[in-house]
């Protein structure tokens, strides 16, 4: 294996003892356990991992963290590959592949990078301004977007589905502490000493936070994780970002459970999604270090400070030799430190002229030079940083004069201060302000349950991060009601340089010329540049929202983490208005990119909605129907009596057979509900636009119910089973919806009903038994019970057994013929239904599905869901005959509107092609015979079959005067199809309108 | 008015990009103008243009809280496109159509306008009918509509879940070739240059908080830098379009909701156009930097709030990976939310109210970005002439009372539902 040229012989957390081998970018990388991609790589001295986004230019490893801008590569490869993944998050893992996401021929060689030379026709927002082009259409737009498309976009999405699982869990807690810093793992502990169940979730592998980057700290770190882990009452979560904050408390949790392996373990989630209900929670997320802008500070080797100490003392990885610090803050003078005992050149750039006299004589024991009151104007070198040139601060903030001095180096670090991570606080519809004092947006306690701790709150030391995570675990704990005694917690021993004292914030470094260097960078990632800004403001994109569109800055998938701050406060500069004027830009879920994967987990393919299924339904697969899918249901469509044979032929063939002998249609999915009490009566008078109370116990009845404002809502047949007991059926659609209509009305308009409305959808299945031996059938089968016609008339039901089981037989149809419901007991429908068969078989019983039933009714002309659109009223449908004028109904004011009693709407008409062989679509528009085809027509036509009574097509369509238009030549045009038919209008009824045959 | 255009482009380079002016002004509002538009989102802003453009009325204002387009204009998912039925909603929205076709020359400012087409995906039998009496509509009006068999849409778009496995087949599908989708800041952006070079002041961080009324007429606005009078007020507000009708004691048919959108990290191209999966309300797209486009429902409930929960997220996702299931291990990177005035019929309101001098624009649900040309040309001639453009006759408040629904899904006056 090849050398690791920057790993030191000594330290970090790694496990030196153990190596293995990642690729990346076709090269072997030798990493340990413990490292990151980002670590791996900079160990083995790469340094160019990506390219910019605009202008192709070379970007290496930025960050050790989450807001990683530069180096995101292709991690894995086939169908788990993912793109943008950020090189400083991935743990590293035998086997490990990634490549870099653009760069051709190689990242190290791109001949995108041609890009540059243009890059000063491409200020910020060109494409506003150009590729408008001189026709009036989009063509030449499409033209040039056709290759801007081709070079936008980064990685690339996988090409098939992913073989990986996931999981999904709800949790509950009193607190949730989020982050695992000190301040964090203070918080947790007070709370849970408090009594409180605590979840503590942490995006990294381990616990500790910035202590990880440190060794100093290591004997508190230990001691605090130890006695929080022995906590009964404390859940840690590692490796889980929480990614949102929602109201309610609610949080959004992904935990990346086998993330960190080639491929997660047999039966293993790749990732799990927490849904979180905390009482209240601490947000102890820390701070990000914000990068200082200066002349090619996007070049490799200009890196975040604090990531210099994360390589070093958590991975044992040198960045450089010669060092660059530059800063405005205390934080890097103990870095500084760090990284010279490990033996590099270490210079500290330092804005500020007077230092404390404590910093310098600890940076002089360490042997640091430091510049004070100077500042890198910019840096050296083409495809890695070589030298950077340094002046004097002057004058205005960010200004230099001259002369400039060179200083060589092969790593600059970079600290402007901090930002204190306050997004999932701010998620919840709150702006931060901002805190001229700290030079940071903070969040206020404007949220009782939600608690700000440590960095997040703007506390810039760990003696106070600790102080502050630990008040506020107690805190959250007694907004929970848990006011146990938390007792104290020292801090650990360490010096504290924190990155207030003293601190600017400055927009971006001046050349000694008064200009801000031309390849200055903002945002890392899109390539926004100070010019840029510059242009937005001119142009009056000046509201931070317009700067953030127009520029891009921010937009980028890190969200701007490290370049908001930064160009907000160039903004402001450029206004002249103070950054509080300016105000930011708002921070939104997820507070870093979650996959997909995570938060379906389980309701995926087949999964994604219930299946529901009839009792019957084995039968049905049994038999080898060929199933549909009616909504949530799948039920059979036709029964195949021959491999060969399609649903066309089928339905004609089981649709004459019911006409014929009898046939078995399962109506299970109808929805069922059960309406009892004593006021069941009046209330189904007020739902249904006919009278139910004069309805007699053992009979039915056929409702209607419109909506709220007239138009029909849905229909079925109701039986009165005693005189405070009603069933009800509905379609099958609808169910769920006059289900919770029912409840509605009951709980708002008619509080004062006693009434009891309860779904029974899933107790009963029905069996439609329909045609001229559907009698025999039933009597042969339930011998007992007297079926006859006196016995048991049209729209009356009976009760009786089938092989035991009772039942009940509602004698109804919609077909048409002699025909009965059967509603048996959920369980026992399936053997019902054999029974049926078996001792239908004599009488040549035959089980008939969806299309043949639709094909049955459409012949008898009852309506369904082609007609009850939501659109129509009783008259469009020729229902007005059950709408009472001896009562009121829901919907009975709202239906006599003008327009909805508008003789000239489209209303129920039956079509018939004049040509037999040919077929009408459902959907064509209807038009008089002769004239123009355009606009909206007359109607449409709403559901058609062959009927093989007639041995034609028909239809069933809406036309306007419709009645009045019997016996007219249409024209049914389908214009997507390029067909158009002649139809006769006729009556909606097709078979036997005087109803002799149910009535039989 | 610079002129923009490559020329100018290039031009301005060896300048360093100093000589740029600024796209609108930032006026300070004058006492009193012809018209007050309220929200300088796209419609205002449209209908300010539309009506110094078209009518020659320049003496108005568009007066916005916040920043222009920071309302649904800069929140949607920036589809366009003219696939409506119903009779007063067909010929509104291919006008629209027809304008963003020829936007961009219109204010020389790139919209962006990317007809790469939108396919409304059938799953059943009966979705099929309707699409098929969409498209004959559509057809039947002039408006380009395809319907394509399962096998098409295979071919066209082959990374959608077409196994056993797909919980809703994917039978055919509606497809609509001129629709697309349009940069959406573009909009606000293009249409505030254009209104303002013709005169047209635009004033920002102005919250209209209350009216001026005289014997029971508006007459002006009260807002956050004083009061501003006006012959008449036209309100384009969407979310709060209640909100402030009931400062004059209208009180409208409508609710406001919040939708929310998704974008991921930025891939390279992989869809083309726009996708609406019918089965669970739930469509995508890829913008033009790459990140794919998501939106799903409403979350359901009253709120002015612009954020969202998570059980619409999960709804989203799951409607996603079900139909195209390699999108798993791609990255959401930001989700938002817009308040949204939904009618009881699922569409708008463009009329002069009950109250004189106060004119409606709303009730856009969660499609009125598409609508934002149409809207604005028929909102400026309302305003210009006092009567409506036969575009928008059947936009009125009336419609409600005397029962002329346009009701494009027939979900009935249940806002959520639209
Ligand atoms: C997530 C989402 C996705 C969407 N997707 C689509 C889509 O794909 N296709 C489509 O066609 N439509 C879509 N829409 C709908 C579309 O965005 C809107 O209908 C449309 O943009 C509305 O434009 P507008 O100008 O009327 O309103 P807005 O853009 O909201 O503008 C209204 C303005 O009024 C201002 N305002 C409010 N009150 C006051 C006051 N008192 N004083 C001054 N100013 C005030 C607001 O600040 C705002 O700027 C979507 C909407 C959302 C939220």
């Amino acid at each position: 294996m090849t050398m690791q040229p920057n790993r030191l012989a000594v330290g970090g957390r790694i496990d030196r003892g153990t190596t293995f081998s990642i690729r990346f970018n076709d090269r072997d990388i030798v990493a340990h356990p413990g490292d990151t991609l980002a670590s791996a790589l900079l160990a083995n001295g790469v340094k160019i991992v990506g390219r910019s986004f605009k202008y192709h230019r070379p970007r290496g490893v930025f960050s050790a963290g989450v807001e990683e801008p530069n180096a995101l590569v292709q991690l894995r490869e086939g169908a788990r590959t993912e793109p943008n993944s950020r090189a400083t998050t991935v743990e590293a893992y035998p086997g490990l592949v990634a490549r870099s996401q653009s760069g051709w021929p190689s990242v190290d060689t791109d001949l995108g990078a041609i890009v540059g030379a243009f890059a000063r026709f491409m200020p910020a927002g060109f494409y506003y301004k150009t590729f408008i082009g001189p026709f009036r259409n989009t063509r030449w737009w499409m033209f040039c977007e056709h290759f801007i498309r081709r070079a936008a976009g980064t990685g690339i999405a996988p090409a098939a589905p992913d073989p990986d699982t996931y999981e999904k869990v709800n949790a509950f807690c009193d607190v949730l502490v989020v982050g695992a810093g000190p301040a964090g793992l203070s918080a947790a502990l007070a709370a849970a000493r408090a009594g409180a169940r605590v979840i503590l979730a942490e995006q990294d592998r381990d616990l500790g936070g910035s202590l990880l980057d440190q060794t100093v700290g290591d004997t508190w770190l230990r001691a605090t994780v130890d006695e929080v882990a022995s906590l009964p009452n404390v859940r840690i979560l590692t490796r889980t970002t929480t990614f949102g904050a929602f109201d309610g408390d609610v949080y959004g949790l992904v935990e990346r459970a086998w993330d960190h392996v080639d491929v997660p373990p047999p039966h293993q989630p790749r990732q799990r999604y927490w849904v979180v209900r905390a009482r209240s929670a601490v947000m102890a997320t820390g701070a990000i270090e914000r990068p200082l802008v200066f002349g090619g500070n996007d070049l490799p080797g200009v890196m975040s400070a604090s990531a210099l100490r994360a390589y070093l003392n958590r991975y044992g990885v040198l960045c450089g030799r010669k060092i660059v610090l530059f800063t405005a803050n205390d934080s890097v003078y103990a870095t500084a430190g760090e990284l010279a005992r490990a033996g590099a050149a270490v210079t500290i750039v330092d804005m500020r002229s007077d230092l404390p006299e404590e910093l310098r004589s600890r940076t002089a024991a360490a042997k640091v030079d430091v510049l004070a009151g100077f500042a890198v104007v910019n840096t050296h070198g083409g495809k890695a940083v070589t030298a950077v040139t340094v002046a004097a601060v002057s004058g205005r903030e960010g200004g230099t004069k001259g002369p400039v001095r060179r200083i060589d180096c092969d790593v600059v670090g970079v600290s402007g201060g901090f930002t204190p991570t306050l997004h999932l606080w701010s998620q919840r519809g709150r702006k931060p302000r901002f805190d001229t004092d700290k030079l940071a947006f903070l969040p206020d306690g404007s949220i009782p349950t939600l608690v700000c701790a440590g960095a997040c709150a703007g506390a810039d030391t760990i003696t106070d991060a600790v102080s502050s995570g630990f008040a506020a675990g107690a805190k959250a704990a007694a907004a929970a009601d848990f006011v146990g005694d938390a007792g104290a917690l020292a801090p650990p021993k360490l010096a504290d340089d924190g990155w207030q004292r003293g601190a600017m914030l400055i927009s971006a470094v001046r050349a000694p010329d008064g200009e801000i260097p031309a390849k200055s960078f903002f945002d890392l990632q899109h390539d926004v540049k100070s010019t840029d800004i510059e242009l937005a403001h001119r142009e009056g994109y000046v509201s931070v929202e317009h700067l953030k569109r127009y520029t891009t800055n921010g937009m980028a998938t890190d969200q701007g983490k490290t370049s908001n701050v930064n160009a907000l406060a160039r903004l402001a500069e450029l206004r002249g208005s103070p950054i509080p004027a300016v105000g930011t830009t708002t921070f939104r879920p997820p507070y870093t990119p979650v996959a997909f994967g995570a938060i379906v987990g389980h309701e995926i393919g087949r999964h994604f909605r219930p299946t529901r299924l009839s009792p019957i339904h084995g039968w049905h697969a049994a038999r080898g129907a060929a199933f549909i899918d009616a909504g949530s249901w799948s039920r059979p469509r036709y029964y195949p009596v021959s491999p060969g044979e399609d649903v066309q032929a089928g339905y004609i063939r089981e649709a004459r057979h019911v006409r014929a002998a009898v046939g078995l249609v399962d109506v299970s999915p109808l929805g069922k509900i059960a309406v009892q009490g004593p006021d069941a009566a009046e209330f189904l008078d007020r739902v249904y636009t006919n009278m139910f109370s004069t309805l007699k116990v053992g009979r039915l009845r056929y409702g209607v119910m419109l909506r709220d404002d007239g138009f029909v809502f849905d229909d079925g047949t109701t039986a009165r089973l005693s005189e405070t007991e009603f069933f009800m059926s509905t379609t099958t659609v609808n169910a769920g919806k006059v289900m919770a209509r029912l409840e509605f009305l009951l709980q708002t308009a008619w509080s004062d009903l006693k009434v009891q409305v309860t779904s029974v959808s899933d107790q009963w299945a029905t069996i439609a038994v329909a045609g001229p031996k559907s009698r025999t059938l039933l009597q042969a089968t339930c011998g007992a019970a007297d079926l006859s016609a006196q016995a048991l008339p049209n729209m009356a039901f009976a009760c009786a057994a089938i092989d035991g089981v009772p039942v009940r037989i509602h004698r109804m149809s919609y077909s048409g013929e002699l025909a009965f419901e059967v509603y048996i007991p959920a369980r026992y429908g399936h053997s019902a239904w054999a029974e049926l068969m078996r001792v239908g078989e004599p009488f040549g019983v035959a089980p008939y599905g969806t299309e043949a039933m639709g094909a049955l009714r459409i012949e008898k002309g009852h309506v369904a869901g082609g007609e009850l659109d939501g659109r129509t009223t009783l008259k469009d449908l020729a229902l007005e005959r059950f709408a009472s004028t001896k009562k009121s109904f829901a919907g009975c004011v709202l239906r006599k509107r003008p327009v909805l009693e508008d003789p000239t709407r489209p209303s129920l008409v039956g079509l018939m092609t004049i040509d037999k062989t040919v077929s009408i679509k459902a959907g064509s528009l209807l038009f008089p015979a002769t004239g123009d085809i355009a606009g909206h027509g007359d109607g449409h036509v709403t559901s058609t079959t062959f009927s093989p009574t007639l041995g034609g097509h028909i239809a069933l369509g809406l036309l306007a005067r419709g009645p009045a238009r019997l016996g007219e030549t249409i024209r049914c045009v389908d214009f997507l199809g390029g067909t158009t038919v002649n139809c006769v209008v006729t009556a909606p009824c097709f078979v036997d309108p005087e109803g002799v045959r149910q009535n039989a | 008015m610079t002129h923009y255009s490559a020329l100018s482009l290039v031009a301005k380079a060896f300048s360093g990009h100093r000589s740029w002016s600024r796209a609108w002004r930032d006026p300070v509002p004058k006492p009193a103008y012809d018209i007050v538009i309220v929200g300088g989102g796209g419609h205002g802003l449209a209908t300010a243009y539309y009506l110094a453009k078209e009518h020659g009325l320049r003496n108005v204002a568009v007066i916005e809280k916040g920043w222009l387009g920071g309302g649904n204009t800069g929140r949607n998912t920036t589809i366009v496109r003219s696939n409506y039925m119903m009779p007063g909603n067909t010929m509104f929205y291919e006008r629209s159509l027809r304008l963003w076709e020829q936007l961009s020359q219109d204010l020389n400012f790139n919209q962006m306008v990317s007809q790469r087409g939108q396919f409304n995906l059938c799953h059943s039998p009966a979705s099929l009918d309707a699409a098929r009496r969409r498209g004959n509509v559509m057809r039947a009006n002039g408006i380009d509509a395809e319907l394509f068999s399962r096998e098409e849409v295979m071919r066209r778009l082959p990374y959608l879940d077409y196994s056993d496995d797909a919980r809703f087949p994917i039978i055919g599908s509606l497809f609509q070739p001129r629709a697309g989708t349009v940069r959406h800041d573009a909009v606000a952006w293009g249409y505030a240059r254009g209104a303002d070079a013709l005169g047209v002041d635009i004033i920002q961080q102005c919250e209209v908080t209350g009216f001026i009324l005289e014997r029971g007429a508006v007459v002006g606005v009260e807002t956050s830098k004083g009061p501003i009078r006006a012959k008449k007020v036209g309100t384009a507000v969407s979310g709060h379009t209640g909100y402030l009708a009931a400062k004059v004691g209208l009180r409208l048919p409508l609710e406001t909701h919040v939708l929310q959108a998704f974008v991921t990290e930025p891939l390279r191209p992989m869809i083309d156009s726009v996708i609406s999966y019918a089965a669970a309300h739930f469509y995508i797209s890829q913008s033009d930097k790459g990140d794919l486009v998501l939106g799903g429902d409403l979350d359901g409930y009253n709120t002015y709030a612009q954020r969202g929960g998570l059980p619409l997220v999960e709804h989203t996702f799951a409607s996603a990976k079900a139909l195209i299931p390699s999108i798993s291990r791609l990255r959401l990177m930001r989700q938002w939310g817009g308040v949204m005035d939904m009618t009881m019929d699922g569409s708008p309101i463009i009329c002069k109210s009950p109250v004189d001098g106060f004119y409606i624009n709303g009730g856009w649900c969660y499609g009125g970005f598409k609508a934002t040309p149409a809207s604005g040309y028929c909102f400026a001639w309302t305003l210009a002439k006092d009567e409506p453009h036969p575009d928008n006759a059947e936009f009125t408040l009336d419609r409600f009372r005397n029962g002329y629904q346009i009701d494009e899904k027939g979900m009935g006056p249940t806002p959520n539902a639209h």
